[in-house]
């Protein structure tokens, strides 16, 4: 399985990463090579294979409809890159 | 001091040998001597374990001290602690200070544990060799010119090197057991759901498991004790009570039931790997083990399957570091599209960048069902494979690296061989199955490990088995020159 | 060339749940920004999602209501896409198992009759936060006290033709969710919004056209508008040659047209997968009976017996099973006073008005059910009359107090003292001697009608607080000998 770079820049778009054009051959080359050692995995037989998605059988667990928290807005927005007003700020965006 | 174990130091506190705030000066005045050489830690939180170790002695003299009281240890620098940087190795997060602390340090916190500061680890807990940090690798103390292993690189440096008595680890597909073995420490993976996710960066919601990194195993029985029990933060959390992990240490190995994997004994198995682990398969006989040979015939696929489903995952783990509300972001973004990608490309590493292209790839349309799917099912069966191993025995041994400790430099330019570190570790956690890797004998001077993989939840029988070797040998022992 | 329209819609309901879908969050309308985000709704690192019991049992009630199978187990799955309102980079929803499978609803057309609509699916997901365009130095600012807000999604089958069939069945759908009390269906609070997904195609033509997606429609009203404007440039488009694109589009109410929104153009690949640090959702059938145990009467069934049960007319019926809390109120009154037909007229009549006039809703009425069946009370006791209760209920609506408390500090009670009874009959007999002849020359079936003349005169010499019945006997008694 090889990539292509255009294949990376649509990979990489969709997961919002700036790749420069040398960057690009490097990770197609990478990417190739990864996707090689996971193609191992077609030689298995998984025809009547249930999807393991969790390690251990368990349900959802349920919790009770309560409001629990009270506001820390100052504390959880002392991270904040740009903030104004209790408000989060980022570029215009364009609707 | 610091040549005492855990256990012992935990005896020592208890007998009024010393007090938590001497002992916590000890490791401080250590690291600040001797991590320039390591770089094992990330952050050191001196003030604040003194604060801790202060509290924690008068707790004692308020005769309210368990085990773990004032004994210091050192973080992971994956796991949130409130009002202190918490990187997770990463540029994206060289300037996040949490606002909260993750469940296992709650726990500990909560048992008197002072905390010595945040340990080094590869960024965002992907790689195996620490050289994927944004603070720079971190050197292995046997030799600094090699890798500690990873990710929990620095909690093993810092462990081996006498830094910290112990340290906690999180093992997404041999984080904490590959590090331990190539350092020459003891190092648990519980149970998937055993320890507690919250609070705990995530890289692989459905593979991470925090666990203890220490010189013993009694080391080990203890901080889990501390580290693990149900959480209803966290759906995923096991409701079920805590074993004492100390009251059976102790019990006799005659008659146990002992697999080997054929499929990893074979092929080309490094020569001083395989004497090494012999050695300990011949000491388990020696106090009465049955070995038997047994077959896990889809464990050759677990490195393919393992890289795909832990970067799908990541893939949408590490959306949320998008610049917006912590984090890195980028100076003058000029659209919304440029401040993602900016921030994104400017925060995450290489290795980082290249996993969440492969998640990203594997979910996307048209890819899905041969590649997430398909190693979902691949998983089952490895499942399945150890579930038919343990109707016949009770645990199951293996080397835990391929190798010795690396020279720094040497796979950074193929990840896959870097991948490869990982073949006896990754089956354990697609599994959810707790694994042990205790110090097996030395192979060209240097440390190797010894897996002991258990049934879900039978963490207390690795322990036991892991004590009883450490009893009746040395390997444990051996300290690094020059720390 | 005749055409058809195919009309399906995917309705986002809010879940009045306390708290949030996945944290201990409020859910509370209208508070300062960011004041109701915790950590794991500001998807902080390391943060978990534990799931709301109440999310669960309100859609499992919804299921229910519409006759649909509830997934004995349901998965959570990731929604990825960047945006800035979307703070984990992926929304929380349900994508192959649903908790709800497919249901149906009737609604009513306008000639009468009757049609099924398929529910396709319902799902429970986690709403975004919300993004501010004032000006903020040319930036946006985000505010995410929203996000996290259980909603109940529910997509319909492509079952309408027209807007006013999809808009029966988005109104059949607020009636169904505010009766079975899951959400408050508030859509200026955005409650309730609905995306309607449109396409024509010539009448008799199997295959589907090509649709477009109308989005965030939060009115009945503007649901109606932007379909109607969306099949008509639909129909130009293809009429003149061109080609439907599939694209969202969004209703602009103020200048009533529909348009691209090139912005979500961007072919999404949204990676769908379940979400490793949820569980699958099993529910069993006690958990299904626990929840269909309290499940209130429904709205097609309590129509149904109110006209069985209190004799009103199938429109009456419907006009007072048309809110939960109209028909509660009904109910409360009719049960209380003991008439059934005057509480109806009471309800449709008086109260309406003064609640229309007033822009109140029925909840708000400043005379509640309990005052109101007091007051008719007072009609079926005969201590007033029907016309002098309408002077009490202006009364009791300005605030003046109780039915009887008004009754007495205004002394309205009706007279029925015979002796002063007579007293008035007397002077209205004497003082109509033309009136009083004319009556005794009549036939008796005419004399009827012209009773009234001498009751009305009774009646205004009383201020209106004479017994008409026993006025009337009284009057007979002496007109007629």
């Amino acid at each position: 399985m090889s990539l292509t770079t255009e294949d990376v820049e649509k990979i990489a778009h969709l997961a919002r990463l700036a790749i420069g054009p040398e960057e690009g051959e490097a990770l197609s080359h990478d990417l190739s090579n990864i996707l090689d050692l996971v193609a191992q995995m077609e030689a298995a037989d998984t025809a009547d294979v249930t999807p393991m998605a969790h390690p251990l059988e368990m349900n959802q667990r349920l919790r009770p409809d309560r409001v629990t928290e009270s506001n820390q807005r100052e504390r959880y927005m002392s991270n904040a890159p740009l903030a104004e007003d209790g408000l989060f700020l980022v570029p215009k965006v364009i609707e | 001091m610091h040549e005492k174990t855990l256990a012992e130091l935990s005896a020592g506190l208890a007998a009024g040998d010393f007090s938590s705030v001497e002992l916590t000066r000890h490791f401080l005045d250590r690291i600040e001597r001797l991590d320039g050489r390591l770089n094992s830690f990330i952050s050191v939180t001196a003030e604040q374990a003194l604060a801790q170790a202060e509290a924690a002695d008068a707790r004692r003299a308020a005769g309210e001290a368990g085990p773990l009281t004032g004994i210091p240890v050192a973080h992971k620098d994956i796991f949130c602690t409130r009002g202190v940087r918490t990187s997770c190795g990463s540029r994206m997060l060289d300037n996040f200070i949490s606002p909260y602390d993750a469940t296992v340090v709650e726990r500990l916190d909560a048992a008197g544990v002072v905390m010595l500061g945040k340990t080094n680890m590869d960024e965002f807990a992907m790689g195996s060799s620490n050289e994927t940090s944004y603070y720079g690798p971190v050197r292995n103390p046997w030799d600094t010119e090699c890798v500690p292993g990873g990710s929990s690189g620095g909690s093993a440096a810092a462990v081996a090197a006498r830094l910290a008595p112990a340290a906690t680890g999180t093992d997404t597909g041999g984080s904490i057991r590959q590090p331990a073995a190539l350092t020459g420490i003891t190092g648990l993976k519980p149970t998937y759901g055993r320890c507690s996710r919250y609070g705990m960066i995530a890289f692989a919601s459905s593979l991470d498991q925090a666990g203890p990194m220490t010189r013993t195993a009694e080391d080990a029985a203890l901080l889990l004790g501390g580290m693990a029990g149900f959480d209803e933060r966290d759906s995923t959390s096991a409701d079920r009570p805590l074993d004492d992990y100390l009251s059976g240490l102790d019990a006799p190995l005659q008659g146990l039931r002992v697999g080997l994997v054929r499929e990893f004994m074979e092929n080309d198995l490094d020569p001083g790997i395989a004497a090494a682990t012999q050695a300990v398969i011949d000491e388990l006989k020696r106090q009465g083990a049955e070995i038997v040979e047994i077959s896990l015939p889809n464990v050759h696929l677990s490195v393919s399957a393992y890289y795909v489903v832990a970067p799908a995952e990541c893939s949408s783990n590490l959306s949320r570091f998008d610049g917006v509300r912590y984090g890195h972001r980028c100076e003058d973004p000029r659209d919304l599209e440029d401040l993602y990608k900016r921030s994104r490309s400017e925060g995450f590493g290489a290795e980082v960048k290249r996993r969440i292209m492969i998640g990203t790839y594997a979910l996307s349309a048209g890819f899905y069902d041969a590649y997430y799917i398909k190693a979902q099912k691949v998983r089952q069966l490895i499942a399945a494979d150890f579930r038919a191993a343990f109707e016949q025995v009770d645990v199951i041994a293996s080397p835990t690296a391929p190798e010795t400790a690396f020279r720094i430099g040497q796979k950074t330019d193929d990840p896959v061989s870097m991948y490869l570190q990982d073949i006896y570790t990754i089956a354990v956690n697609l599994a959810g199955l707790p694994g042990i890797s205790i110090p097996a004998p030395q192979s060209g001077g240097m440390p190797t490990g010894f897996q002991l993989i258990g049934r879900l939840f039978d963490e207390a029988r690795l322990l036991n088995v892991a004590h009883r070797i450490q009893q009746e040998t040395d390997w444990h022992t051996l300290a690094p020159e020059g720390f | 060339m005749q055409w058809e329209t195919v009309i399906g819609l995917e309705i986002h309901t809010q879940l009045a749940t306390e708290s949030k879908i996945f944290s201990g969050s409020s859910t509370a309308f209208g508070a300062e920004p960011n004041t109701q985000a915790n950590l794991v709704d500001l998807a902080m690192p390391g943060v978990l999602p534990v799931l709301n019991r109440r999310a669960v049992e309100f859609a499992v009630r919804f299921g229910r209501a519409i006759d649909a199978e509830v997934a004995e187990r349901s998965v959570f799955e990731r929604k990825n896409y960047f945006y800035p309102d979307l703070p984990k980079g992926y929304q929380i929803s349900q994508a192959e198992l649903p908790i709800v499978g497919r249901g149906r609803v009737e609604i009513v057309l306008e000639d009468g009759s009757v049609k099924t609509v398929g529910v396709t699916r319902a799902h429970l997901e986690e709403d975004a936060g919300k993004s501010l365009h004032e000006d903020y130095h040319g930036m946006t600012g985000i505010d995410l006290n929203r996000a996290g807000t259980p909603l109940l999604e529910i997509v319909s089958e492509p079952d309408m033709r027209s807007a006013r069939e999809a808009v029966a069945y988005a109104r059949k759908i607020h009636q169904i969710v505010t009766y079975i009390g899951i959400s408050d269906g508030n859509m200026q609070e955005g409650s309730f919004r609905c995306d309607a997904n449109v396409s024509v195609r010539p009448l008799g033509e199997e295959k589907l056209g090509t649709r477009t997606e109308l989005k965030n429609i939060n009115s009945f009203r503007f649901l109606e508008r932007a379909i109607n404007y969306e099949i008509q440039r639909q129909i130009d488009l293809i009429e003149d040659g061109g080609r439907v694109i599939q694209e969202t589009r969004l209703y602009d109410a103020e200048r009533d047209e529909t348009r691209s929104m090139r912005s979500k153009e961007e072919a999404n690949d949204y990676r769908y997968f379940p979400d490793p640090d949820l569980l699958p959702v099993v529910i069993d059938a006690a958990f299904i009976e626990a929840v269909t145990a309290d499940m209130p009467e429904l709205p097609d069934a309590r129509r149904a017996r109110f006209q069985e049960q209190y004799g009103l007319s199938a429109t009456d019926a419907a006009i007072l099973t048309a809110t939960r809390a109209t028909a509660d109120y009904f109910e409360t009154v009719a049960e209380a006073c003991g008439d059934a037909r005057m509480a109806a007229n009471w309800v449709m009549g008086e109260l309406a008005a003064a609640l229309n006039k007033a822009g109140l809703a029925i909840a708000r009425s400043p005379v509640d059910a309990q005052a109101l069946a007091g007051l008719l009370a007072r009609i079926v006791d005969k201590t007033i009359s029907g016309k002098i209760a309408k002077q009490v209920f202006e009364a009791m609506w300005a605030g003046e107090g109780s039915a009887d408390e008004v009754i007495e500090a205004r002394g309205l009670k009706q007279v029925t003292d015979t002796g002063a009874l007579a007293g008035w009959v007397d002077e209205v007999i004497a003082d109509n001697p033309q009136q009083v002849e004319n009556y005794r020359a009549a036939e008796p079936d005419k004399r009827k009608k012209m009773i009234g003349f001498f009751v009305g005169q009774v009646m205004k010499k009383s201020q209106g607080k004479a017994n008409p019945q026993q006025v009337n006997e009284l009057l007979r008694a002496k007109l007629d000998t």
